[in-house]
């Protein structure tokens, strides 16, 4: 069953995503950040389309550049913004940052720093479900990068194997960290590893959030159906660095350029006026109401406390 | 009371866990079908069936982090590790995600994950798959490692771990399987993070666990026939670490020997000796010394092996050096 | 020309000292007299005076050190004269040992309490020895020096502890009650010293009863006669007395050397023990046969006050060679005292009472002292001392031999 949407709301999504990520680099550069920042600017369209085509029982289960996917699970701005301010009222009460988002309660577990190491996780939360009987996918979203990894192989072996309800997406945007597909993985279509361990896989343009969308109906409705793991290959692009301070010398400004013209969220823009699903003041009241989000967001941001040196080790263990 | 081994404890005690909560689950390497490498799970695939009692691929990264993934879920998964040598095939899900997720996320996710592993060397399987590196897991905080030197205590000890809500870590030792002791009838647990003074002596305090503690046991049993009364104490627990009565057993006999079948370098010896200098610094009547592994990747050979490895005799000198010191 | 200041030799058998602290920094104005620093002997601490006058140059030695006698400590000359070959001794000086310290703490805390900007740690011991046992060496405060380590390299350790206190039949069973009194330092000196003289002088002893009615009067006489411009007391008469009679009798006034030699000293000097705070004292009246009573009384006096001021100079403490130790204040009947090495004897006077005494055939009051020599049997024997005794017995029944030679 397709989980039906508001598409005003995506658009809300995407835009909210986008004024947020601009806003922690600009509060990174103030020195209010600390630490690492991974920005999903550019790639918004696949987590906001990916999750939208999400049931609520659905878990998704994400790398660091984790902060848009938390957005589109329901999470609030204003805790995100906490988070990487380090504040007590962040998503993790300042103990995790940027890498370390989480909340199970909207069927968000993280939020993950070493590469590839939440795939083997992401395979242990389908067996939880497989093993109570709930029809609940597990959406574990990661880069190509990971696809190296043994991690990456042991969890998608595994998935298959034990017939695990997972549906791996790949986020392809070309580069892991500096390193180019091509130079770090055998094979540049990664949906082709897939093959290697008999899972059903396919290509999406990831610059087209309806493509997406679609994409993931499907996809998780084939994981549903007990036929066992899928895996999406979304091709995408990041317009900034791997991470802030990322100097970029493995691209060229007239490759960036040239993505930036395949803007998702201008291409939706266009789509959604095309399509005369929405009105051009429509869609600048959202893009309006998305900029309040975000002022008022860091207002609470930077008038949060800190946490209390005294909790220092709250949470070390379950029992103390 | 009856008297059982060291492997039949174990096992009753996940047997007796899985029939009370039927969220617990096993899941490893050959630990169904072969019923465990060392038969602690024989029996339980017919009895509990494939769901509960998982045979994995030769996997661990996955065996840790789908374990984790599933105890994030609200399930007990107790996870094997074969031998503690191939846990360093997990190492990052063991000790960069098991350890750290219930802090890093504030609480919000909680993991009830039991890692059982075998530690310990003596067999001529060669350096790879002989090794003692129980203090390197017990280095990190929001880890548990439990290492039982004693059947009451692995039973009693496996229970309160598999009922834990934190991750914990419990090492078996290779060559005390068949160790046998007495053990209480019915359902009893052991708590966590408590050492047990379980030789009272007034010459010396022995400190040790797991494979150094029946050694410790055995060389006592020696001393006393040359009149030296050596009161041991038993760690059970690794991280975290009770020297309550290590402390109080030192201030009575203010010499001390430290057994422990890792390397001496920085190991379980070196933090111990550390903590009574420092919390029983004006008891210290001589150095306190540490019997532990010899620095050498454990050999193949049976002489050079059992000389590398640390014998009851080499406890014996210890403690009468402590004496003379 | 410079000079130097050189650790002084403070009794003739003194062979080191521990400079305790500089009175005087390196750049003030010393005058000839002047005290300079303050050193502790076996039997004292002492101020130390200078020779010379000029500024302080150079200090050679830190507070603490122990040094050997005639050992340089420091410089004074003019202003501004080259003094560089001579601060070489600086460099060519051993380094110095320092104070083994069991008060380490307290011996510290009073060097910087002085303040003379330089703090030194003397707490350092040269001891092996396990924190435990140094602990319990501290509670019962028992000097390191007095224990012999069982360990390795002779660490001292626990066991040599209990041994220790059982031997010394302290009570090793600590009461709530008990209180446990570190020995203080002079305490320990004199403990010392006593130990040392009972184990290695063969003491033998003669008791003897003075008449001492004579000697009251004429000390009432000589008190009305100076009417309250001096005074002398019965102490001081038999001070005088002691040393009258010592005349004729050289091999009391005397040392026994370790070539087997007894030197028979060439002055009378009476050490006279004096009670304070921290234990006993003995002051020494220098040529006491020849002084008078008022000098004596006065010298007396002014030593006394000096030990108990904790101020007392070298010249009050050193060079006796007879002591007399008076308990006459308390009612006592008669008591032995040990020798004070290296002389050959000590006198201790008992109080004097009135009893009765026969006269000539009966009963009168008379007015008694009890006074017991204690002799050194290497230099003398029973009779000769006994001798001493009647002649000093002698003197005291006609005192008109104070000042006459009968």
């Amino acid at each position: 069953m397709v989980n039906e949407i508001n598409y005003l709301d995506m658009y809300y999504q995407m835009v909210q995503i986008r004024r947020m990520e601009e806003k922690a680099a600009e509060l990174y550069q103030q020195g209010k950040i600390g630490g690492f920042l991974h920005l999903y600017i550019g790639q918004e369209a696949v987590s906001t389309g990916l999750i939208s085509a999400r049931l609520p029982q659905d878990r998704v289960i994400t790398a660091y550049r984790d902060h848009g996917v938390a957005l589109n699970c329901g999470l609030a701005m204003k805790e995100i913004l906490a988070e990487l301010l380090g504040k007590a009222t962040g998503v993790s009460g300042g103990r995790g940052g940027s890498m370390h988002m989480a909340d199970p309660s909207k069927n968000f577990w993280g939020g993950h720093a070493i590469v590839g190491s939440h795939l083997p996780i992401a395979a242990g939360l389908a067996l939880g479900d497989l093993y109570k009987k709930k029809d609940s996918v597990t959406i574990c979203m990661f880069g190509e990068g990971a696809t190296n990894i043994g991690y990456f192989h042991e969890a998608l072996n595994l998935s298959k194997v034990w017939n695990l309800q997972v549906l791996w997406v790949c986020e392809n945007n070309k580069y892991g960290m500096g390193t180019q597909v091509n130079k770090a993985s055998a094979v540049t279509e990664i949906r082709q590893k897939a093959e290697g361990y008999g899972i059903p896989n396919e290509r999406v343009d990831g610059m087209d959030i309806m493509a997406v969308r679609k994409s993931s109906i499907e996809a998780l409705m084939q994981v549903r159906s007990g036929k066992g793991p899928y895996l999406l290959e979304i091709m995408t692009y990041r317009f900034r660095g791997h991470s802030m301070g990322d100097p970029e010398r493995y691209r060229t400004n007239d490759e960036i350029k040239k993505w930036e013209e395949d803007d998702p969220i201008g291409n939706f823009r266009k789509y959604l006026m095309r399509e005369k699903i929405s009105t051009e003041k429509q869609l600048l009241e959202i893009e309006n109401k998305a900029e309040d989000d975000v002022a008022e967001s860091v207002r609470f941001a930077e008038n949060s406390p800190e946490p209390k040196i005294e909790e220092l080790f709250k949470n070390t263990y379950f029992t103390d | 009371m009856e008297r059982i081994s060291m492997r039949e404890a174990i096992s009753r005690a996940l047997w007796e866990e899985m029939e009370r909560d039927s969220d617990v689950f096993i899941m490893g390497e050959e630990v169904g079908l072969w019923g465990g490498t060392y038969a602690v799970t024989k029996g339980f695939y017919d009895h509990f069936g494939e769901e509960r009692v998982r045979d994995t691929p030769i996997a661990e990264s996955v065996i840790v982090g789908a374990a984790i993934g599933a105890a994030l879920t609200g399930l007990r998964p107790i996870a094997e590790i074969m031998t503690i040598n191939f846990a360093f095939s997990a190492m990052d899900h063991i000790v960069n995600e098991a350890a750290k997720l219930h802090y890093m996320f504030n609480g919000q996710f909680v993991l009830p994950l039991v890692i059982r592993t075998v530690s310990g060397g003596g067999r001529q399987l060669g350096a790879t798959h002989s090794q003692t590196p129980d203090a390197i897991f017990a280095h990190f905080p929001g880890l548990k490692v439990v290492a039982p030197g004693s059947p009451e205590d692995a039973k009693g000890l496996l229970k309160s771990a598999i009922r834990s809500n934190d991750p914990i870590m419990f090492i078996e030792h290779a060559t005390m399987y068949q160790v046998r002791g007495e053990v209480p009838d019915g359902d009893y647990t052991t708590p966590i993070g408590v050492s047990k003074i379980c030789r009272e002596g007034k010459d010396l305090t022995i400190i040790s666990y797991s494979k150094g503690l029946e050694l410790s046991l055995n060389a006592a049993d020696e001393l006393i026939k040359d009149g030296i009364d050596a009161e041991i104490v038993d760690l059970r627990t690794l991280r975290p670490l009770d020297m309550g009565p290590v402390i109080e057993s030192f201030k009575k006999t203010n010499r001390a020997v430290i057994v422990e079948e890792g390397w001496k370098s920085f190991g379980v010896g070196a933090e111990i000796s550390s903590r009574i200098y420092e919390e029983a610094f004006d008891y210290v009547d001589a150095p306190i010394i540490r019997v532990a592994q010899k620095e050498v990747p454990l050999p193949y050979n049976r002489n050079l092996e059992q000389a590398a490895l640390p014998q009851i005799k080499d406890i014996i000198i210890a403690a009468k050096e402590v004496l003379n010191g | 020309m410079a000079d130097i200041i050189t650790m002084p030799k403070l009794g003739f058998d003194m062979a080191e000292g521990t400079l305790v602290r500089w009175v005087k920094r390196e750049g003030d104005i010393i005058e000839k007299g002047d005290v300079i620093a303050e050193i502790e002997t076996d039997k004292a601490t002492v101020e130390v005076e200078s020779n010379y006058s000029g500024v302080l140059r150079q200090i050679l030695v830190e507070q603490g050190s122990i040094l050997p006698v005639n050992q340089p400590m420091a410089i004074i000359g003019t202003e501004d004269e080259d003094i560089s070959s001579i601060s070489l001794i600086k460099d060519e000086l051993k380094v110095p040992k320092t104070k083994r310290n069991q008060e380490g703490k307290e011996k510290t805390k009073k060097v910087e309490d002085h303040a003379s900007g330089q703090v030194m740690d003397t707490s350092k011991s040269r001891f092996l020895i396990s924190p435990l046992a140094r602990k319990l060496a501290k509670e019962y405060g028992i000097p390191l020096e007095n224990l012999k380590g069982s360990g390795p390299s002779g660490r001292i350790v626990k066991n040599d502890i209990d041994l220790f206190i059982k031997d010394q039949g302290i009570s090793s069973v600590q009461n709530d009650k008990d209180q446990i009194v570190p020995l203080k330092k002079l305490r320990m000196i004199i403990g010392k010293r006593m130990t040392s003289s009972k184990k290695s002088i063969p003491h033998f002893y003669i008791t003897r009863n003075f008449g001492v009615d004579k000697l009251f009067d004429l000390r009432t006489q000589f008190n009305d006669a100076m009417d309250g411009k001096a005074k002398i007391s019965v102490n001081d008469l038999v001070v005088k007395a002691t040393a009258v009679a010592l005349r004729r009798f050289k091999n009391l006034n005397a040392s026994i050397n370790d070539n087997d030699q007894v030197i028979q000293h060439g002055s009378i000097n009476i050490g006279i023990a004096v009670s304070v705070e921290e234990g006993l004292m003995t002051v020494v009246c220098k040529d006491t046969d020849t002084k008078s009573l008022i000098q004596i009384s006065r010298e007396t006096k002014e030593m006394a006050e000096r030990a108990r001021a904790g101020k007392v100079k070298p010249s009050d403490i050193e060079g006796s060679t007879f002591s007399i130790s008076n308990l006459g204040m308390y009612d006592v009947d008669e008591f032995i005292a040990i020798i004070n090495p290296p002389e050959a004897a000590i006198l201790a006077l008992g109080t004097a009472k009135e009893v009765p005494v026969i006269e000539n055939g009966s009963i009168q009051i008379g007015m008694v002292m009890k006074a017991t020599i204690s002799v050194d049997h290497r230099i003398s024997d029973g009779a000769e001392a006994a001798r001493f005794m009647q002649h000093l017995g002698e003197i005291l029944q006609s005192p008109i031999a104070l000042f006459v030679d009968i």
